[in-house]
């Protein structure tokens, strides 16, 4: 079998080792094969043309993609991509262990069906949205015997989102004195479940001097996809989306979700290729800014107490680890006004949502997720605060039960400039 | 792998711990330095008793093992050196005690080194040594290897800090070396077993000594246009009779890499930094401060920095720590060597140390513990390149003979492993190596434990790493994996 062309990053790796602790699964495990250096070693391997067999896979599957490695790594090693490589190859040329064979009709489902599509996706968030009017149907749904997967695929389906009024302008204007014109990623979960998150979103950057524009045609990143190995699609949307956007023609495209936002900095990686879009895909990706890094960046003015008090703030992965942002978001919930900050022990470490994981590795999900809970416990909070949907979705079943409200940082801006006006379309 | 004796590993550690196949085994074939070789089975023991049981199994069959910690080890200490199994400590794994009135610490090897410090934080306890690798290396490796740190110059290296040891001997038995106490009667085994790379026998826990953190600490940046200078000021300030904390330098091409890697502000364009903490009781350390300053002023540091506060303090640090690794930001591999020498010959030594480069072609980074001589060159190669790997094993064998020409060693404290067997004989005479060969038989006869380190296979200094590279790992994975290569 000929080599595949060969990653970004490979060989970079010097097998030091000290990486291992940031990892999850080698906490839990105690593997090398499932630590970051077992697993570069692993996507080395098929880099040099070996054919990635059931183990290979698993042990590129069991990884949370969290890109803890990428901080601990004192060589640069981008994780990241070469583990989307290396499931690239495993979908590819590789074959999966029999147990999971239901991974690849899920993968084709989801990957290349629903999430390439806003109608389909859309019909898929339908009864997520039923279940939310109707609580007695979620108690008796849950009450029935399933998978631990499925289970947990129900908790989330059936939590409290800030869903929002469904009103978001595709042009608002700046109020008071405009400083920019910023657009607005909607995303693709963002839009269905958390459409109050991206309202917010408008009226803060609105408040602060910007006219939004959120541009029509753009849809999904294709985050996922890439992560579960699919490439096809995934460029597909990317392409449709940097068309989408340089209609915007906007100095900055504002993104709320973390997953999304790493992922769209990377188009000018994934389309360095196709010279129709390489410097394109650049510019896009050099525009894109996560909510906080942006609101941080311009100020914003918050003289109103928000409605949490005791608040801590859990980094997510691919904010702390894959954009490197860290303060901005900390930086603004210090700013508000009646919040008291705490810092949550190992605020950086993975909760255990990390995309369709907790869906397809329940039980490690879950005792990543029972950690971060202590933890959380320990901190004695009111609200703790996310930059991510899959965070949300993924502690808020847990934590409710607890009484501790999930917030995403932006709502919590919001509220502190314009007290809490959760509803208020302008 | 013969499959009674894979049954028989699986019988005691379970399953899941007991790791045959070759997608699992490959993951144990590196350490952070630069042999690979594959072992023939992974077993991760639960508890000492386990650990006894298979050795004891290894014995029944006359397998060979060796033990593995964390496997950052930097001279293949914990790959298998021919036929053998690896015994990983990886699920031994906990404090078993923080004894904070008599500041002492029970822990299983497979504990991290950072975790120690931050398990007796609370108590305001620390322990000291502190290896560039300890957030992830263990205190097995630790003390296997007698690690040093940053802050070993003031405190002493890991023997000063380890009481006792629960042995799993190279026959299966449990044994305690030394115990909870400073001063132990009778012979200090404890002492013997530290930095015996794993072939005395296998430690399943271990007593810490704790310390109390200093008061307060004071970190000082003197930037340097020449090594020359910044050597000399080294020198000056032992010589004036102040240990710091920590006494370290770092050259030119090292400072970039690292610079790449944490970006803590450091001058790229400096010849040397030297980077000192001062620790200690409040009063006076203001003066100290003062005089390491105005030494490093009067030996020509062109500027001299001190760290205002703490997150400052830990950013250069961090630097220093990630010095190693960052060397992947400015080449694809490299080879560390681990040379000590007398502090006045280190002038002389950086000398010694270019003109290897510039002998064999090849770029070299300095990183070192300044304060006791202990010198880190960093060989930068290309394994892709033909030729450049045996160079840089070439450039490493120079700087030893010339380390030891100077009246210093060849290992400060990354051990000798596989890839320094070789050079034992520049140091030691057929005499010493033989009576170093009856200590290791009166714990370890059948060489079963750890077998082929330490001691001479009779090649040339610098050969040896490349015969355990060239090839044999993917001829046995090939074999293994039943596939023609
Ligand atoms: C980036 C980097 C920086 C480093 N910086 C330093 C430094 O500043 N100072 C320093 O001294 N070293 C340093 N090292 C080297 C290395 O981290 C140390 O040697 C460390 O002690 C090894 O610990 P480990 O758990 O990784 O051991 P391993 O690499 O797994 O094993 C090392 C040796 O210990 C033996 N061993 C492991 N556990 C046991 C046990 N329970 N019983 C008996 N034998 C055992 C093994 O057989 C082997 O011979 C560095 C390494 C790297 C990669
Ligand atoms: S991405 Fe996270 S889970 Fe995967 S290897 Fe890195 S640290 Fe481990
Ligand atoms: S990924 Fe980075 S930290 Fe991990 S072993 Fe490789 S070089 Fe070291």
């Amino acid at each position: 079998m000929s080599a595949p062309a060969q990653p970004h990053g490979i060989g970079t790796c010097t097998r030091c080792g000290l990486c291992q602790q940031a990892c999850p699964t080698y906490r839990d495990w105690r593997l090398e094969a499932d630590s970051p250096r077992g697993r570069v070693e692993i996507v080395e391997r098929i880099a040099a043309g070996e054919r990635p067999d059931a183990a290979m896979a698993e042990h590129l599957y069991a990884c949370l993609g969290c890109r803890a490695c990428e901080t601990a790594c004192p060589s640069g090693v981008p994780f990241g991509d070469l583990l989307e490589f290396g499931r690239r190859e495993v979908e590819r040329t590789g074959t999966l262990a029999p147990e999971r064979g239901g991974w690849r009709t899920f993968r084709s489902f989801v990957f290349e069906r629903v999430l390439p599509s806003r109608a389909l996706f859309g019909a898929m968030m339908m009864p997520a949205k039923t279940l939310r009017h109707m609580p007695t149907l979620a108690r008796l749904l849950r009450s029935l015997p399933m998978s631990s997967g499925a289970r947990r695929a129900l908790a989330m389906a059936s939590i409290e989102t800030p869903m929002g009024n469904g009103r978001l302008p595709a042009h608002s204007k700046a109020i008071g004195e405009r400083r920019a014109r910023v657009a607005l990623f909607t995303g693709c979960v963002m839009d269905a479940l958390f459409g109050g998150v991206n309202e917010a979103l408008v009226r803060v950057l609105r408040s602060s001097g910007c006219d939004v524009v959120a541009p029509s045609g753009q849809w999904c990143c294709g985050a996922l996809n890439v992560h579960a190995g699919e490439q096809r699609r995934a460029l597909a949307m990317a392409r449709r989306n940097i068309e989408a956007f340089e209609r915007a023609d906007a100095e900055a495209i504002v993104v709320d979700s973390a997953g999304c936002g790493a992922h769209m900095k990377s188009y000018g990686r994934l389309l360095e290729g196709e010279p129709a879009f390489a410097d394109r895909a650049a510019a896009f990706a050099g525009k894109t800014v996560d909510a906080t890094e942006y609101l941080d960046r311009i100020g914003v003015t918050m003289n109103r107490p928000p409605s949490a008090r005791r608040v801590t703030y859990q980094d997510a992965c691919h904010l702390a680890h894959g954009q490197k942002i860290r303060q901005a978001p900390r930086a603004l919930l210090r700013a508000m006004p009646g919040v008291e900050f705490v810092e949550l022990r190992d605020a950086d470490r993975c909760c255990g949502a990390a995309g369709v994981y907790s869906l397809t590795h329940p039980a490690m999900s879950q005792r990543v997720l029972d950690e971060k809970l202590a933890k959380i416990a320990e901190a004695g909070v009111d609200t703790v605060t996310v930059t991510n949907p899959g965070c949300h979705l993924q502690l808020a079943p847990a934590l409710a039960q607890r009484g501790v409200r999930v917030r995403h940082v932006v709502e919590l801006v919001d509220e502190a400039i314009h007290h809490s006006s959760r509803g208020t379309a302008f | 792998m013969d499959v009674r004796f894979a049954a028989a590993l699986e019988a005691i550690v379970g399953r899941r711990h007991a790791l045959t196949t070759p997608q699992e085994i490959r993951a144990y074939a590196y350490d952070g330095g630069v042999d690979r070789s594959l072992p023939l089975a992974v077993v991760l023991p639960g508890s000492t008793e386990e650990v006894a049981a298979v050795v004891r199994a290894c014995c029944e069959r006359d397998m060979r093992f060796v033990p593995r910690g964390a496997g950052t080890g930097l001279s293949g200490g914990a790959i298998a050196a021919g036929d053998a199994i690896v015994i990983s400590t990886a699920r031994l794994c906990r404090i078993l005690e923080i004894d904070a009135p008599n500041r002492i610490a029970l822990v299983e090897p497979g504990v991290v080194n950072a975790d120690v410090s931050a398990a007796a934080h609370p108590h305001g306890l620390r322990y000291v040594p502190d290896p560039s690798s300890m957030a992830a290396c263990t205190i097995g490796g630790n003390i296997a290897e007698n690690s040093g740190g940053l802050h070993c110059l003031a405190y002493g290296v890991t023997s000063a800090h380890v009481l006792g040891i629960r042995i799993v001997t190279p026959d299966g038995d449990i044994e305690w070396l030394g115990g909870k106490t400073v001063d132990t009667p009778g012979y200090d085994l404890a002492g013997v077993f530290i930095g015996s790379e794993g072939t005395l026998g296998i430690a399943t826990q271990a007593v810490l000594a704790l310390s109390p953190i200093p008061e307060t600490v004071q970190t000082l940046l003197g930037i340097f246009d020449s090594t020359d200078a910044a050597t000399a000021a080294v020198s000056a300030i032992i010589g004036r009779g102040i240990v710091p904390g920590a006494l370290e330098m770092m050259d030119a091409l090292a400072t970039s890499a690292v610079e790449a890697d944490v970006g803590a502000g450091l001058p790229t364009d400096a010849a040397a930094l030297l980077l000192i903490d001062i620790e200690g009781l409040r009063d006076g350390l203001e003066g100290t401060v003062d005089a390491v300053a105005s030494i490093c002023r009067e030996r020509g540091a062109r500027e001299v920095r001190i760290a205002q506060d703490g997150p400052q303090r830990d950013l250069l640090w961090k630097g220093r720590k990630s010095a190693f690794g960052a060397m992947g930001r400015i080449s694809p591999d490299y080879y560390v060597q681990d040379g000590v020498i007398p502090r006045s010959q280190l002038p002389a030594m950086l000398r010694d140390v270019a003109a290897a480069g510039t002998k064999h072609g090849l770029r070299i980074a300095n990183v070192f513990h300044a304060g006791d001589g202990n010198l880190h060159p960093l060989i930068l190669f290309d394994k892709q390149k033909e030729g450049e790997f045996d160079r840089a094993l070439a450039a490493g064998a120079d700087i030893l003979q010339a380390c030891v020409a100077r009246g210093g060693s060849i290992s400060g404290e990354h051990g000798i492993g596989l890839e320094k067997r070789d050079c034992m004989p520049l140091q030691f005479t057929p005499e010493d190596l033989s009576f170093m060969d009856r200590l290791k038989s009166a714990f370890n006869p059948d060489d079963r434990c750890n077998p082929g380190k330490i001691f001479p296979t009779g090649r040339r200094c610098g050969e040896s790493a490349r015969t355990a590279k060239s090839g044999t790992l993917d001829e046995r994975t090939a074999a293994l994996a039943g596939e023609p290569f």
